[in-house]
């Protein structure tokens, strides 16, 4: 790669960004609601289901989509793949936006949003949550750390902090970016262990205490699939370069981390005896197949072909299917799974819990354009105007 | 992105350090109090009066409910503990029927269990929840962030949340009248006001011999199972019955306290932060080879 991180020089104000910007203000009005009435006023959630969408997808699937971050990270830092740089700057942004949000999304779904901070002192060590909220705190500042560089480069002349900080930083980098690996292992897997508690109350098709293995799994299967999905997403709606000559050998990596994920998956399911109950026609067991069958086993034949890898619609195809299953395994861990033995009525997410996830998702989107716009992190080139037609 | 290596000779300190650290498998322990108390509930005595009800609403300063105490009409509904109740009373009918063919209800007082070693104070992110010597599973508002992770745990489905309060909504759930029950002599409010002595305050271990004895003495009038003595690792709270528990609303549980799996698997994990220091050091080495080498190569690498 010769081509170096610039600042994208497209306009900002696009239509599909006033889309984001309106939902990102009808997330906030029912923040707003959510603060003045209570959880009650906004969300679906009773004693039943204290869990909703809030965790099973903006936690949870937001934990799992930025393993592009740290698996990036390992290959092209740790292993010395610098040819991967291209891709881990972009990676690196996605995660920590990711990981901002995902903190955000705790924060507002929690009941005692102003006592956020009270698990750092007060520390209950047998909880995988308490677990995954220390590494996940870690890690959004390991992140932001991570990205100071890529602040510097472009402010370093008119903020003295940020150069001074990024001149330590070549010295300690290191440090943060093996730091960054551990903890994202850490909290991947305690992920998968916080339902593990409740085997009486989740289907068997997820109640397994190889979870937090599976979690660890998966989350490095979709890292290299998250990095093909958002660059083709941002390359071509910013109209660069296609970045082909990264994604592709990425791919090829998948097949073997998307082949242990998935020979554990089914193994497991074989060896608790778990499918035994797939063909009920349940929701839960549909759910099931969709999130193996679309999500990991077409997704994996897919990969094995060649000419799959080589084309860039193809290979966004099979990259989003497996983004999708992973992010349903999520869903399907936390909500579909869960069965209140008391509950009258399934829980279903009320409007509002739907548009704080919308609204989360579009500020994301938001911020990164606004920061691709004006830093330094994508290194693909703008196409020459004749291609922008092709 | 420079990198040094300086650093990782004290990393790979670290990751040898940590190998030497004891074994990582330790055995599962039980966190429960030895000689707890706890509360015996016999379903064939309960008349399904809601005096325990009223008791606990007033012991709790709990709101005036919607429906009257003495109103038995809530009956006809299966109702649950709530955030402003926290225990209820629900009728059975089982298909039993009495000298004069008339069916006979059976009524199940349904509070938290105060099991021995509790899920949802495993699960507890600040160990808000905790569960004390003498047998409560106690509540300590001020840790609590609302995460509700105790509801998700909890297999009795017990814990209740505040979901209308904006700012400070609180965990609900009965209490095992903690400040009483800590008082020498002192008795839960719902147990001290049953006419009937359908609940009976004490030692869990004397409440499980008196529970086999009455079971034993009239084989016929009840099942053979004392609900709690063994569900879910044991709860302080304990019940024997005339009627299949199945049939009353009661969940087949298994034998296993809940936090067995979670807290062997966090343990084994995570126990002196073995496993991420290991994690660091083969990183670190790794980082440290792959770098000297691009070191060398530098020029045709870029
Ligand atoms: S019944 Fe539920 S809330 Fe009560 S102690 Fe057991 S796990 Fe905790
Ligand atoms: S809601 Fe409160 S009591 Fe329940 S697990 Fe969370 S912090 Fe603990
Ligand atoms: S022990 Fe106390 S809090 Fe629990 S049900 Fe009885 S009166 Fe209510």
């Amino acid at each position: 790669m010769t081509h170096k991180p610039q600042p994208v020089d497209r306009p900002f104000w696009t239509p599909g960004v006033l889309v984001m910007l309106a939902l990102m203000i009808a997330a906030g009005v029912t923040l707003v609601i959510r603060y003045t009435y209570g959880l009650a006023a906004v969300t679906n959630l009773s004693n039943h289901y204290p869990w909703g969408i809030w965790i099973g997808l903006d936690v949870a699937s937001g934990v799992a989509l930025a393993a592009g971050g740290f698996t990036t990270a390992f290959l092209s830092h740790i292993l010395g793949r610098r040819y991967y740089e291209a891709v881990t700057r972009p990676a690196l942004l996605s995660a920590a936006l990711g990981y901002t949000f995902v903190a955000l999304a705790v924060t507002f779904d929690v009941g005692r949003s102003w006592a956020i901070w009270k698990p750092v002192f007060y520390q209950n060590h047998t909880s995988a949550l308490f677990e995954v909220a220390m590494c996940v705190m870690a890690y959004v500042t390991v992140l932001w750390i991570e990205f100071i560089p890529v602040l510097a480069e472009r402010l370093g002349g008119k903020i003295r902090l940020l150069a001074y900080l990024d001149r330590i930083l070549d010295r300690t980098m290191w440090v943060f970016i093996i730091l960054g690996v551990v903890l994202s292992c850490m909290h991947q897997s305690s992920l998968g262990t916080l339902m593990v508690i409740a085997p009486t109350k989740t289907s068997p098709l997820w109640a397994t205490p190889l979870q937090p293995l599976l979690f660890l799994t998966s989350a490095f299967a979709v890292g290299y699939p998250m990095v093909v999905v958002e660059t083709t997403l941002a390359t071509s709606s910013l109209r660069l370069e296609s970045e082909m000559n990264v994604l592709s050998p990425l791919s090829r990596i998948t097949i073997l981390l998307l082949g242990v994920y998935m020979a554990l998956k089914l193994g497991d399911l074989i060896s608790r005896g778990a499918y035994a109950t797939l063909l009920d026609g349940s929701a839960q067991s549909n759910s099931f197949m969709v999130e193996v069958g679309l999500g990991v086993i077409l997704p994996w034949i897919m990969l094995l072909f060649p000419a799959v890898r080589r084309s860039r619609r193809w290979l966004f195809i099979a990259a989003l299917l497996i983004v999708s299953g992973v992010m349903l395994n999520r869903f399907n861990v936390f909500v579909v799974s869960f069965k209140a033995p008391y509950a009258t009525h399934p829980y279903y997410p009320a409007i509002g819990e739907i548009l704080v996830t919308a609204g989360a998702v579009a500020t994301i989107f938001f911020l990164y354009r606004l920061i691709v716009t004006w830093f330094p992190v994508l290194s693909a080139q703008p196409q020459e105007v004749s291609r922008d037609q092709a | 992105m420079t990198i040094t290596r300086r650093g990782f000779l004290g990393a790979l300190g670290i990751a040898g350090a940590a190998s030497t650290l004891p074994g990582n498998a330790q055995a599962w322990q039980s966190k429960a109090p030895p000689d707890p108390f706890g509360c015996l509930v016999d379903l064939t005595r309960c008349v399904g009066c809601r005096k325990c009800e009223q008791a606990c609403n007033e012991v709790n300063e709990l709101p005036e409910p919607a429906v009257k105490f003495d109103d038995l009409t809530v009956l006809d509904a299966k109702r649950r503990p709530d955030q402003d109740a926290f225990t209820v009373i629900n009728r059975y009918y089982t298909g039993r029927i009495d000298d004069r063919d008339k069916l006979v209800p059976t009524y199940v007082k349904v509070q938290c269990m105060h099991c021995q070693d509790p899920a949802c104070v495993s699960a507890c992110i600040t160990g808000a929840l905790t569960k004390k010597e003498n047998g409560a599973v106690h509540y300590d508002v001020d840790k609590c962030i609302g995460c509700r992770y105790c509801m998700a745990a909890c297999p009795f489905e017990i814990p209740a949340y505040e979901y209308d309060r904006p700012i400070w909504p609180r965990v609900r759930k009965c209490t095992f009248c903690f400040e009483r029950i800590s008082k020498e002599g002192g008795k839960p409010g719902c147990a001290s006001i049953c006419p009937v002595e359908a609940i009976t305050f004490g030692k869990r271990s004397e409440l499980l011999r008196l529970a086999k004895n009455r079971i034993e003495s009239d084989p016929g009038k009840y099942v053979d199972h004392v609900y709690g003595e063994h569900e879910v690792g044991g709860t302080s709270w304990l019940y024997i019955s005339g009627v299949d528990f199945r049939k009353v609303g009661f969940q087949e549980l298994p034998d296993r306290p809940m936090p067995q799996t979670t807290e062997t698997i966090q343990s084994a994990l995570f126990s002196y932060l073995w496993s991420p220091l290991a994690l660091f050091g083969v990183l670190g080495a790794v980082m440290g080879v792959t770098s000297r080498k691009h070191d060398k190569e530098d020029g045709h690498d870029a």
